[in-house]
């Protein structure tokens, strides 16, 4: 401990002097969660389509009316022949193709099947995927309402409503719990409190450490008698208290301009917070002890942020990845701590419910603390 | 090689000792088998050129960085063992400015203090005495960064004296700051041995080794040489039995250097200003030297001299180099 007062009070005299950690340490997250919150929408609305309808008539009519009155595809061209149609998808104006052949109204009315060809540019998967299922949406609702109608015709009819009217043998009645509205910043917002949180505690300890090593300042403190945990200590503390300011005013922001508001306990999602802004600075601690200069830090500081942002839930579900990405994704701690935010802030989990998230991320910040910590040597090599 | 280091002290009252210290780094040898002592209140000039491993010895001898081989000792305190006791008991001052530039000279002051254990009237105290001693009283409230190259060694300075450490390395203090300020810090230096304290000083100028009250001199990681200037001067190798040294006044002193660098009888000439330093064989009479320099004899004058600090270095490693078929 010898020395943590003496490192402690010049580490905040830094900090008084550079207000560019101030600046980096509180606008820049609050700047990302606006951007970022903003701007992550996963609802697929708009998909430019093109329609060739070769048939025209009312039928052909109602059908591409299905189309533009979803709000999944927005009908950007209407073209008459094929050399537009083709062009209109090569060249990326559209991506999605809608043909009506020249017989569809009367296949229809002949009782034979009809059919429609809706071609999808499929490069970006999730807007293929979109697409595809409402075009199958589409066509079957339209082939149910022709069903019905034919059903009505012959006075039969596989299921009725309590009024006796035509209906579907199964009515499946889902219901929307905690976000029943479906906004995504609702999902996204929590989860990019812990994102940014482990940014800034991760570089702004990598970065102090290194900073001191560059300029060999830290060769000169390994030659006094300041002890190691005065020294790592010193060093922590004071980005920490850092880091838990931060994490109240990036809630605030969260709550009152994006108004996700914390269905769950205050208290606890704050001490969990401090348990993970722990763990943020122990990464901090451990890339510094790997890399020797600034550039160096920030290129490790890239290699832990990219698979914390990929492959903890935040951007893609964890559920869909293959097992061995799966398993891998318990060693990341911001893992433990995104279940553990959208638990306290979406559905007002409590302590008990979050155990396992609350174990596994004590394990993290214990390895990483104590990984860092041995690592660190007031030695030069 | 062992026969030709002249011994700093007698083993017992060393106040630094290096016994065959030895440091690789991976398949680098950076220091080979170093061993020398260094008696209290001295100034023990370490000499070598760049990359030769001073910095390495005395970051081993700070207890900063692993010997791989041998072993160091500072104030009777094994250096790898007792490295913290080590760290209590010395000052060190490294080869580029690391204080904090953000911070003023009375904070760089107050956080190496507090980190030797300093505070309240004691720490005060301390800030006093060596801000005195290097006239920095007036300057306590400027950010570190602002002040020029001297006066940064002389905070620097104040930084490793504040605890009153008994030995204190410095690692070339001197590089890159004006003739005057150098003057200065020697002043200080001085003023320290006085009252005792033990200097271990790296430097390239060769003024400043011939101020030290012993230096040594690494060449590729072997210590090469090493005790008192004056006995260096005297050593057989640096005047080999059979040569004289000789200082040669003439005109167009640099003109005629490469011609006797090649005439027989002469093994080394070195151009100082005007003049120039020989080393000739002593049966190479004066008359035949003169005959030599052509028409440059005219007014030239010869005397014999004793060797300087370079001569020895210049001399030894190039032998060292030859016998080391280099």
């Amino acid at each position: 401990m010898n020395g943590l007062a003496a490192i402690l009070l010049k580490e905040f005299s830094h900090i008084r002097r550079d207000p560019g950690t101030l600046f980096f340490a509180f606008l820049i997250p609050v700047l990302q969660l606006a951007i970022f919150g903003y701007a992550i929408e996963t609802t697929i609305e708009h998909i430019r389509t093109v329609v060739l309808d070769l048939d025209g008539r009312e039928e052909s009519r109602r059908l591409v009316e299905a189309f533009v009155n979803s709000r999944t595809f927005l009908v950007v061209q209407r073209v008459n022949d094929q050399e537009s149609f083709d062009r209109a998808i090569a060249g990326g104006r559209a991506k999605v193709g809608v043909k009506v052949p020249p017989d569809f109204t009367e296949r229809l009315l002949g009782g034979r099947r009809a059919s429609v060809q809706v071609l999808i540019d499929g490069s970006d998967s999730q807007v293929a995927m979109t697409a595809l299922n409402t075009a199958n949406l589409l066509g079957l609702n339209q082939s149910l309402r022709r069903a019905r109608l034919f059903a009505e015709s012959i006075q039969t009819a596989v299921a009725r409503d309590p009024a006796g009217r035509f209906a579907l043998p199964i009515e499946v009645r889902p219901r929307l719990l905690f976000n029943p509205d479906l906004i995504s910043s609702r999902f996204f917002v929590p989860a990019l409190v812990g994102i940014i949180l482990q940014l800034v505690t991760l570089f702004l300890t990598s970065f102090s450490i290194v900073r001191e090593r560059e300029l060999g300042t830290l060769e000169q403190l390994f030659v006094t008698p300041v002890g190691r945990a005065g020294l790592l200590l010193g060093k922590l503390i004071p980005y920490a208290v850092l880091g838990f300011l931060e994490t109240l005013l990036i809630l605030l922001v969260m709550v009152f301009i994006f108004g996700v508001p914390i269905h769950g306990s205050l208290v606890l999602l704050l001490a969990l917070s401090l348990l993970f802004v722990l763990t943020g600075l122990g990464l901090g601690l451990l890339v510094s002890t790997v890399a020797r200069t600034q550039p160096q830090a920030l290129q490790l500081g890239y290699a832990v942020m990219l698979p914390s942002i990929l492959l903890s839930g935040f951007m893609f579900p964890r559920e869909a990845m293959p097992t061995v990405i799966y398993w891998l994704t318990f060693a990341i701690p911001v893992t433990y701590f995104l279940e553990i935010l959208r638990g306290i802030i979406l559905r007002s989990a409590d302590f008990k419910d979050l155990l396992p998230h609350v174990i596994g991320l004590s394990a993290c910040c214990l390895v990483i603390l104590a990984l860092s910590v041995l690592r660190f040597r007031k030695q030069l090599d | 090689m062992n026969e030709r280091v002249v011994r700093a002290a007698a083993g017992n009252g060393a106040v630094i000792r290096a016994e065959s210290l030895t440091r690789h780094f991976g398949k680098l040898l950076a220091v080979h088998q170093v061993t020398f002592s260094v008696p209290r209140a001295a100034i023990f000039g370490f000499l070598g050129p760049n990359g030769s491993g001073k910095s390495t010895v005395i970051r081993m001898l700070c207890g900063v960085l692993r010997p791989t081989g041998g072993t160091g000792a500072v104030l009777g305190h094994d250096v790898v063992r007792e490295a913290e006791a080590v760290k209590r008991r010395i000052g060190y001052m490294s080869q580029k400015f690391s204080l904090y530039a953000d911070l003023s000279v009375e904070e760089n002051l107050d956080f190496y203090g507090r980190i030797y254990g300093l505070r309240g009237p004691r720490l005060h105290e301390r800030k006093g005495e060596v801000l005195e001693l290097v006239s920095m009283t007036d300057r306590r409230e400027q950010l570190a960064g602002h002040l020029s190259g001297g006066w940064k060694q002389r905070l620097a300075l104040t930084c490793a004296l504040i605890h009153q450490p008994q030995v204190l390395f410095l690692d070339e203090p001197t590089a890159g700051i004006d003739p005057v300020a150098r003057r200065e810090l020697w002043d200080l230096l001085f003023d320290l041995s006085a009252r005792g304290v033990t200097l271990f000083v790296t430097t390239h100028y060769m003024d400043e080794a011939e101020r030290c009250t012993h230096v040594g001199y690494i060449y590729q990681a072997r210590l090469i040489v090493c005790g008192r200037p004056v006995d260096l001067k005297s050593l057989e190798a640096v005047t080999p039995a059979g040569t004289r040294r000789l200082e040669l006044s003439c005109r167009q002193a640099a003109a005629v250097l490469g011609r006797l660098r090649r005439a027989p009888g002469v093994r080394d000439a070195t151009l100082f200003g005007e003049r120039l330093h020989l080393l000739v064989d002593a049966a190479l009479s004066d008359e035949t030297l003169f005959r030599e320099l052509g028409p440059e004899a005219e007014g030239a004058e010869v005397r014999p001299i004793a060797p300087n600090l370079e001569d020895v270095f210049v001399t030894l490693s190039r032998g060292e180099a030859a016998r080391r078929g280099l």
